[in-house]
């Protein structure tokens, strides 16, 4: 009999098993769980989207794209990126259209990072930048961004962690899991500190079009002098509703995009066809159906904001994505406890903050992707379940 | 919607404040409580509620509705679309013979069409026989009614963006990250 441990990779071995599996799998077990713990848009792609990937089905389009994906569709995210952000990319060579964020993320990680080469990664964050560093032999950096501090990066605290083998910087803004944003100051801010270094950055936008304050997104791209080290992540998941099409995109310097193109050449070959003839018609007829998505996540916002705060928790107010954060120090309890008691007891899904990174201890992550209803049981839940049990 | 520039910024976000109610209001169909609306604008109760009573007061809102499926009743309830071309007369257009008509309890709504005719009017009625016999009687005859045409509603599908028999469900996993 094989002994699987002794032949597979070391590295995949070790990676993280996203350690709070056994919490996620008794919540899905449980049939009368309410959650506010998931991390997608509750609406369904709207309908002239879907109708579009099917009209394409109709008519045979089922073949491979261009490994770069479909020209069209690159001409239409370039139009959509200046249309709505102001930023200038070259259809033909500074795009390349993906198999979600997701993949992108990879294809640039695995493009600049040499083995021992460290990559700065403010936390909390999404998942998967870590083991996505140690699998292209790079060394995580986390950075600990701080409730006090909107949860932004500070310029002070990443010429903290500059080393001469910093090779990358992510900047997942707007977060998840904190909904934490960087404004344009801001952003200025962290590119002084990176002028004349070599420092690439990695900027996950995929939350973009979901900004709740009257200044709008801005791609770090845009910060002058951060073209030629950015690449741009972004993606139809979140803002047009499309997490299962998986279709994301990268923008960047030609020279980096011709070298992820590579990788997704012999790794993926292409995005899938069905979705990328859908997106099409996202970027140039949904402007008004992601407008009304996001007027109604600003809605829940508010509301879910307001209800925690009235509990009595501590909530930072976020101005992006759909989450929000509130901490849960008064409790008592870590995170992860607090999070498998209140499933326990109240049959309420949430996911502790320690998930994502060690900054997220004391706090939970709660999506507002649901609808009012949803959020209104699950908040009158959790207060019962925090009255219960905050010190007195 | 947009809303005019050339406006103050006082009046641009009152009027803001306003169409966002509206907008609510609307989707909800009017159920949802005043304090809710208000968590949702983050703003308070009160300032919700004058408003909605200004709303009310100008006649912006003119009514609630409850939405109800009643093939899922007892009740029978038989509504046709009823297409009327009529005379205007001389002065006073189409409105004075449309109040006659939206006068009739079983005249649903009424609306002045561009195109090959001049009035919708939707009835309901109990039986195909009292909302047809209501035609003949009552609109047909009329002195500026040159012809109608009636329709009856076999199935609804949709009312007031509402599908009846809507099977989306929430397929979402528990948790994602």
């Amino acid at each position: 009999m094989i002994d699987y441990g002794k032949i597979v990779s070391p590295v995949v071995s070790a990676l993280p098993p996203s350690g709070i599996r056994k919490f996620f799998d008794i919540a899905a077990e449980m049939k009368d769980a309410i959650s506010l713990g998931v991390g997608e848009p509750d609406f369904t792609t709207p309908w002239s989207i879907r109708e579009a990937g099917i009209y394409s089905l109709e008519k045979g389009q089922t073949h491979y794209t261009a490994n770069s994906g479909l020209i069209e569709l690159r001409e239409a995210i370039c139009d959509y990126n200046d249309r709505k952000f102001g930023v200038k990319y070259d259809a033909k060579t500074e795009v390349l259209v993906t198999v979600g964020g997701s993949e992108a993320i990879d294809l640039m990680i695995r493009t600049v990072v040499n083995p021992g080469d460290e990559v700065l990664i403010p936390e909390p964050c999404f998942v998967c930048y870590k083991p996505l560093t140690i699998m292209a032999g790079g060394v995580p950096v986390p950075i600990e961004t701080k409730e006090e501090d909107d949860f932004r990066l500070l310029p002070s605290q990443l010429k903290e962690k500059i080393t001469d083998k910093t090779k990358l910087l992510i900047l997942p803004y707007p977060n998840n899991p904190t909904g934490g944003v960087m404004s344009k100051a801001d952003m200025e801010a962290i590119a002084e500190v990176l002028r004349g270094t070599d420092i690439m950055v990695l900027s996950d936008e995929i939350y973009g079009e979901l900004r709740y304050s009257e200044e709008g997104h801005v791609p770090f791209s845009k910060i002058d002098g951060m073209r030629e080290r950015t690449v741009v992540v972004n993606g139809f998941s979140k803002a047009f509703a499309m997490t299962g099409w998986r279709l994301g995109y990268a923008l960047g310097p030609a020279e980096l995009i011709s070298l992820m193109r590579k990788i997704h050449q012999y790794g993926i070959m292409s995005a899938p066809t069905t979705a990328q003839y859908a997106a099409i018609e996202a970027l140039k007829s949904c402007d008004d159906d992601v407008e009304e998505m996001r007027q109604e996540y600003n809605y829940r916002r508010r509301y879910i904001v307001d209800g925690f705060r009235a509990m009595g928790l501590s909530c930072f107010e976020p101005l992006g994505a759909f989450y929000v954060f509130p901490c849960i120090k008064s409790t008592g309890m870590t995170s992860e406890k607090f999070c498998e008691k209140l499933l326990e007891e109240e049959h309420v899904a949430v996911v502790p903050g320690s998930a994502f990174g060690e900054s997220g201890e004391g706090f939970i992550r709660c999506s507002y992707a649901y609808s009012i209803e949803n959020i209104q049981e699950a908040l009158k839940r959790i207060e019962k379940f925090v009255q219960r049990h905050t010190r007195k | 919607m947009t809303i005019c520039a050339r406006l103050s910024k006082k009046r641009r976000k009152v009027l803001i404040f306003m169409d966002e109610i509206l907008k609510i209001l609307d989707k909800e169909k009017g159920n949802i409580s005043r304090a809710k609306i208000a968590q949702m604008l983050g703003t308070d109760k009160q300032e919700v509620a004058d408003a909605i009573e200004k709303l009310e007061k100008d006649n912006v809102i003119v009514g609630y509705k409850t939405i109800v499926n009643w093939d899922k009743t007892d009740r029978e309830v038989v509504t046709a679309l009823i297409e009327l071309r009529i005379t205007p007369q001389r002065g006073e257009g189409f409105d004075k013979v449309a109040e006659r008509i939206y006068k009739y309890p079983q005249v649903k709504s009424l609306y002045l069409m561009s195109g090959a005719y001049d009035l919708a009017v939707t009835i309901e009625g109990k039986t195909m026989k009292e909302v047809a016999l209501f035609v003949a009687q009552k609109l047909a005859p009329m002195d500026s009614v040159i012809s109608t045409a009636t329709h009856f509603v076999l199935k609804k599908y949709k009312e007031e963006g509402i599908v009846f028999e809507d099977d989306e469900k929430d397929t979402r996993q528990v948790i994602t990250l």
